[in-house]
């Protein structure tokens, strides 16, 4: 079986380039090039050597000990959110900055949900000196507001998304839109393995290197460089697709996505697309979307602004019909609890995107001895507010 | 012959499209603008069927599309609505909108009560050529239907010759590159563009959509093209007030 792209920019029955012609030249452009560019030496030298020395890479894979003793497996951290900026987002903003600059492109737009994207994109306009525009749900600019003030302060324009849910899918559009209207000058820094191809593929080479670095790891740590199971949150899903990368050709690794259940799968308010979702096309690619009968997106909800998003990008809609990845949902107070739970155990506050991959622990049965890989996609700094909210702190 | 063929060989030049969103401003005024357009001197209408996340429209098309779908329009009704318009509305209509809606319907069952309405050609930005050409186009061509495809300043000679080897109607070509409702602006650059595709001499008449919003600017699309596509400036036009006094205020402009 192929779980990667193949040269029509599909994964099976999900992928292409949905695109009004507007967009056309841009993404061709993009599909002609990022390939050559991304795999000349010159680029991959420049690019590990912002990893290491600007990002910090290689971001630790500490074994939680506590975490360990109390499923009674071996519980490792992939821990993203020692990143500079906080997410692992910054692992593609770095490769697209590059990869926008061999293309000539002098503007940059991007989309954001909880503003980690919308950070990692400002920030390396402000490491290149490039212009920076960031569209952002207006509820979202509500909610996480210390990154709106990081995005400004790093010198992007931050614009708000006053259409449909006023969410990231809203941010999406307007990007998308920007776009169009800036054909020749703009590179538009897409945060997820989402859009159309070669987005999904280019978004999840950048992020790869999470799951490179971690077989090294694995091998000084365990002495096997495949562990029992990888488990990665999913709302356009690029962490996780960063994290399953080097593993989806090692068959016997399970690896698990962990969708956004919202207040519960069936109440109206959830963004658990694989349960919810039915094939289709939306920001240009095909893939699995919430949706209604007549074809109209559906608004998602979740209490992480990062996985309110109505789709998956289609290398996971692939993975998940063909059921090499195992897609699951926790709820917003399932997460939240998982977020303390690792605080108090582990002294690491995680995103609330990451707390959902870490509540799945609770539903696993392990025998002992089992390797697991969570990846801890990001730190939990930007959701203090709904944490302290939640629990009264 | 298909009606879209029929007017541009009958016609051939000063051809006034007009766009307008399917069930706005009230869900059931689909019928009567149609109705009042064809009256006040349109040639051909395009019909939008509305979408949750139009992005290659701006936003006064947009909120129009968000007001249908509030008010409950789908594709089912307005096929109904459609084959009460054919009791009356003879000239050309074109249906506008985004694949997802189209894919979920069922391309075959799409094109089928297209035909059965009376439709005779489709807009849908989001198709891909490449997807239409394996696909769709027999399907299409099996219902009598025309697929119009978007040409933009951008868009290569080499695919502009694949585009007009694929259509059977007209080719749309937008004044810019943009979403929906800017301002026609006819500098040397799109003036350059226009003339040479004037010059590929296309198997397929044009029509000028996108920024079209005046006299004028209908007289500037009509010199290098058989026609120009209002859309945004309409859309604005029958937000508010009585329907039929201004649309025809609105068609007067340009058929005066």
């Amino acid at each position: 079986m192929n779980y990667f792209v193949n040269e029509k920019g599909y994964y099976g029955d999900f992928g292409g380039a949905y695109i009004p012609e507007m967009l056309y030249p841009n993404v061709e452009e993009l599909r002609q090039n990022y390939l050559k560019i991304i795999e000349d030496a010159e680029f991959q030298k420049e690019f590990h050597a912002l990893l290491k020395d600007y990002v910090g890479r290689p971001s630790p894979l500490y074994l939680a000990k506590r975490l360990s003793e109390k499923y009674n497996a071996n519980i490792f951290l992939k821990r993203e959110d020692l990143n500079h900026t906080g997410a692992h987002k910054i692992n593609n903003t770095i490769g697209q900055i590059l990869l926008a600059e061999k293309l000539g492109k002098k503007r940059i737009i991007a989309e954001t949900g909880a503003g980690q994207h919308g950070v990692a994109t400002a920030t390396v306009c402000a490491l290149r000196g490039l212009e920076c525009v960031v569209y952002m749900g207006e509820i979202d600019i509500q909610r996480q507001a210390p990154n709106v003030a990081r995005m400004k302060m790093l010198g992007a324009k931050v614009v708000s998304a006053v259409s449909g849910s006023k969410t990231l899918k809203d941010a999406t559009n307007e990007a998308m839109r920007d776009w169009i209207n800036n054909p020749v000058d703009t590179h538009y820094i897409i945060g997820s393995v989402v859009g159309p191809h070669p987005y999904p593929d280019m978004v999840s080479i950048f992020q790869s290197i999470i799951s490179e670095e971690t077989k090294k790891q694995l091998i000084e740590q365990t002495g096997n460089d495949q562990p029992d199971y990888v488990l990665a949150c999913v709302g356009g899903g690029s962490n996780a697709m960063g994290m399953f990368y080097h593993f989806i050709n090692d068959e016997n690794v399970k690896l698990i996505a962990i969708e956004a259940g919202g207040k519960g799968v069936d109440t109206g308010f959830s963004a658990a697309t694989t349960f919810l979702g039915k094939e289709g096309v939306l920001h240009g690619s095909r893939s699995i979307l919430m949706q209604t009968a007549d074809g109209q997106v559906v608004e998602p909800h979740s209490v992480s602004a990062g996985l309110d998003y109505p789709g998956i990008g289609p290398q996971h809609a692939h993975l998940f019909k063909t059921t090499r990845a195992e897609y699951v949902s926790i709820t917003d107070d399932e997460a939240l609890d998982a977020g303390l739970l690792c605080t108090q155990m582990e002294g690491i506050i995680p995103a609330i995107e990451s707390a959902h991959a870490l509540a799945h622990l609770e539903k696993m049965k392990f025998k002992g001895g089992e390797n697991v890989v969570v990846c801890l996609s990001g730190r939990g700094d930007k959701d203090m507010d709904t944490y302290m909210k939640h629990f009264g702190f | 012959m298909n009606r879209i063929n029929k007017i541009f060989k009958e016609k051939k030049n000063n051809i006034l499209s007009i766009y307008y969103t399917a069930g706005y401003p009230g869900l059931g005024d689909t019928v009567a603008i149609a109705a009042a357009l064809e009256k006040a001197g349109a040639d051909m209408l395009e019909i939008g069927f509305p979408y949750s996340d139009p992005v290659a429209d701006g936003p006064v098309i947009q909120a129009s599309s968000k007001l249908s779908l509030d008010q409950g329009m789908d594709l089912n009704l307005l096929f109904e609505q459609l084959k009460e318009l054919r009791k009356t509305v003879t000239i050309p209509v074109l249906l506008m909108g985004y694949v997802n809606p189209v894919l979920q319907y069922g391309v075959e069952r799409f094109c089928k009560a297209c035909a059965e309405a009376g439709v005779d050609g489709c807009i849908v930005p989001d198709l891909p050529m490449v997807e239409y050409e394996e696909f769709y186009k027999d399907v299409f061509l099996k219902y009598g239907l025309s697929n119009i495809f978007l040409v933009t300043p951008q868009t290569s000679v080499e695919r502009i010759h694949k585009i007009d080897s694929l259509s059977n109607g007209f080719i749309y070509l937008l004044s810019s590159s943009a979403t929906t409702g800017q301002n026609l602006q006819v500098s040397d650059t799109t003036e350059a563009y226009f003339s040479r595709i004037a010059d590929l001499k296309l198997n397929n008449p044009t029509m000028i959509g996108f920024g079209i919003s005046s006299k004028e600017t209908f007289d500037k699309a009509c010199k290098y093209a058989n026609g120009g596509i209002i859309g945004t400036a309409f859309v604005k036009a029958i937000a508010a007030g009585n329907l039929e006094d201004n649309i025809k205020a609105f068609m007067t402009k340009f058929t005066s």
